[in-house]
């Protein structure tokens, strides 16, 4: 296995979930309880990197935000290079790819939160922020670790955005699954297989954990 | 419930018809066949009536699709170890093997790039502008390989690694470059001279004792259930008429290329 592509993969992923959480969760805060008649599109944007292919972002990263177009250009005076290559335009990029995994668990669990309960906590003299924090919040724990989990996971399995923009540089843009697409075509069957074995373990024991949070109780506890 | 059936039947027995008298030829082709090889299947259909259809990638990337069992027909690889590769694992016609081309490796830039090519050479690549290199993936793409040899035959591959960035196969190289994301690229000669790219940019070419002589060999595979009209396509690639496209995208040609320049393997 390719430790420094293994490490490379859990930077990118751990950055990019905890990047979405404090994103995420004003961004659902706001689709939860907003009332403007044009919501639905602002979900529907929210909602497109579940069906955009990876293609499509890639693309414009590199094209769009290249040193052609007036927004490349201004990174570039911004921070010297472009965004392509750079593990920043990685992060950039999941963080559009994976938005709808942090932001929909997020919405959805404070949704489902009973409004009496905030209503109370409103009559008992909280402003509306301090009664998020301090009655949404807890009661919306399973779907904050959910989405968590999740756009960890996606961030992780990653693959199309990185072939486009990355430029399979070792220990900056190589992550697990360009390693694994590497050793395939490169007929190591082996080395790809142990590479493969991971992520099919991790993404298992981390989607595992969001079902097992999401279960209504543990009455039935599967040890027993 | 009858009508259904016979329905199903009458739609069974054109789809076994329309495979049975299926003329259509596939062929993977090394990405620096791009622009060439769309030619020359235009030319062969007009004379021939014969479809080909063509899978562009890099020539590791299709030779493990080949062993996997992608349905091709021909194989045309940027070198000629994949096609002997595939040989020796019972997957390709031995007798069918020749060489169609020598491919060339050209350091290309941008119209707008301040850097010297002519004077400078591979030399060029040194200067701070350069913040990347793109080159195809050398661990499947042969023209990967041949630019990293002729970064190391001209001593600057330890100062340039680190600003190196890999196409997943030259084509990809060529757009990271031609995009503007890297100012400089090691790419084909075919790539330099195609029509998108043509206009946009301008090239040096790196000395043929620069790198290992990218011989371009063709073969027709074994599991081809049209292996006659796969080898007429073949005979049709080294047809004067074919010739001629290859030449104009700058390939050189196997005989020619024997004569001169040093072989360095």
């Amino acid at each position: 296995m390719n430790w420094q592509a293994f490490w490379l993969s859990v930077e990118l992923a751990t950055i990019v979930s905890f990047v979405l959480f404090a994103i995420g969760i004003p961004v659902a805060y706001w689709l939860t309880y907003s009332r403007w008649r044009w919501k639905f599109l602002v979900e529907a944007a929210v909602a497109l990197p579940i069906v955009l292919p990876p293609t499509v972002l890639g693309f414009y990263v590199l094209v769009a935000l290249g040193s052609r177009s007036p927004l490349g250009r201004w990174w570039e005076s911004l921070t010297g290079h472009t965004l392509a290559f750079t593990f920043e335009g990685l992060v950039i990029g999941s963080l559009l790819y994976s938005l709808p995994f942090a932001v929909q668990p997020f919405a959805s669990a404070f949704g489902t939160v009973d409004t009496k309960l905030i209503r109370a906590a409103a009559s008992l003299g909280d402003s509306p922020a301090l009664a998020f924090r301090r009655v949404v919040l807890p009661l919306s724990k399973a779907g904050l670790i959910t989405g968590f989990t999740l756009s960890f996971a996606h961030t992780l399995g990653e693959f199309g955005v990185v072939l486009m923009v990355g430029g399979n540089i070792p220990g900056v843009t190589r992550t697990l699954s360009i390693d694994i697409y590497d050793q395939v075509q490169d007929a190591q069957y082996a080395s790809a297989n142990t590479t493969a074995l991971a992520l099919l373990v991790i993404s298992f024991v981390l989607l595992s954990i969001v079902y097992g949070l999401n279960r209504r109780s543990w009455a039935v506890r599967p040890w027993k | 419930m009858n009508l259904v059936i016979m329905f199903l039947r009458l739609a069974l027995a054109l789809l076994l018809c329309g495979s049975a008298f299926a003329q259509e030829l596939t062929v993977a082709a090394a990405a620096d066949l791009s622009t060439a090889l769309p030619e020359i299947a235009a030319k062969y259909k007009s004379e021939t009536g014969q479809e080909v259809k063509l899978t562009f990638g890099s020539s590791g990337n299709l030779t493990t699709q080949i062993r996997n069992g992608a349905p091709f027909d021909v194989f045309f690889s940027a070198d000629d170890e994949y096609p002997k590769q595939l040989i020796e694992a019972g997957l390709a016609e031995n007798s069918s093997l020749y060489t169609y081309a020598v491919g060339h490796l050209v350091l290309w830039v941008l119209s707008g790039s301040t850097l010297d090519l002519e004077k400078l050479g591979m030399q060029a690549l040194l200067d701070p502008s350069v913040k990347k290199l793109a080159i195809a993936n050398p661990e499947h793409a042969p023209y990967g390989r041949a630019a990293q040899s002729a970064l190391r035959h001209f001593g600057i591959y330890d100062r340039i690694s680190g600003r190196l960035v890999l196409g997943e196969n030259v084509s990809q190289a060529a757009q990271f470059v031609e995009s503007g994301n890297a100012q400089a690229g090691l790419i084909s000669l075919a790539h330099a001279l195609s029509p998108a790219m043509k206009s946009k940019g301008r090239y040096w070419m790196v000395p043929s004792d620069a790198y290992p002589k990218l011989d371009q060999a063709a073969v027709v595979l074994s599991h081809s259930k049209q292996k006659q009209a796969a080898q007429k396509f073949l005979e049709f690639v080294r047809s004067p008429e074919a010739v001629s496209v290859l030449k104009n995208y700058g390939f050189g040609l196997p005989v020619e290329t024997h004569s001169g320049g040093e072989r360095t393997k």
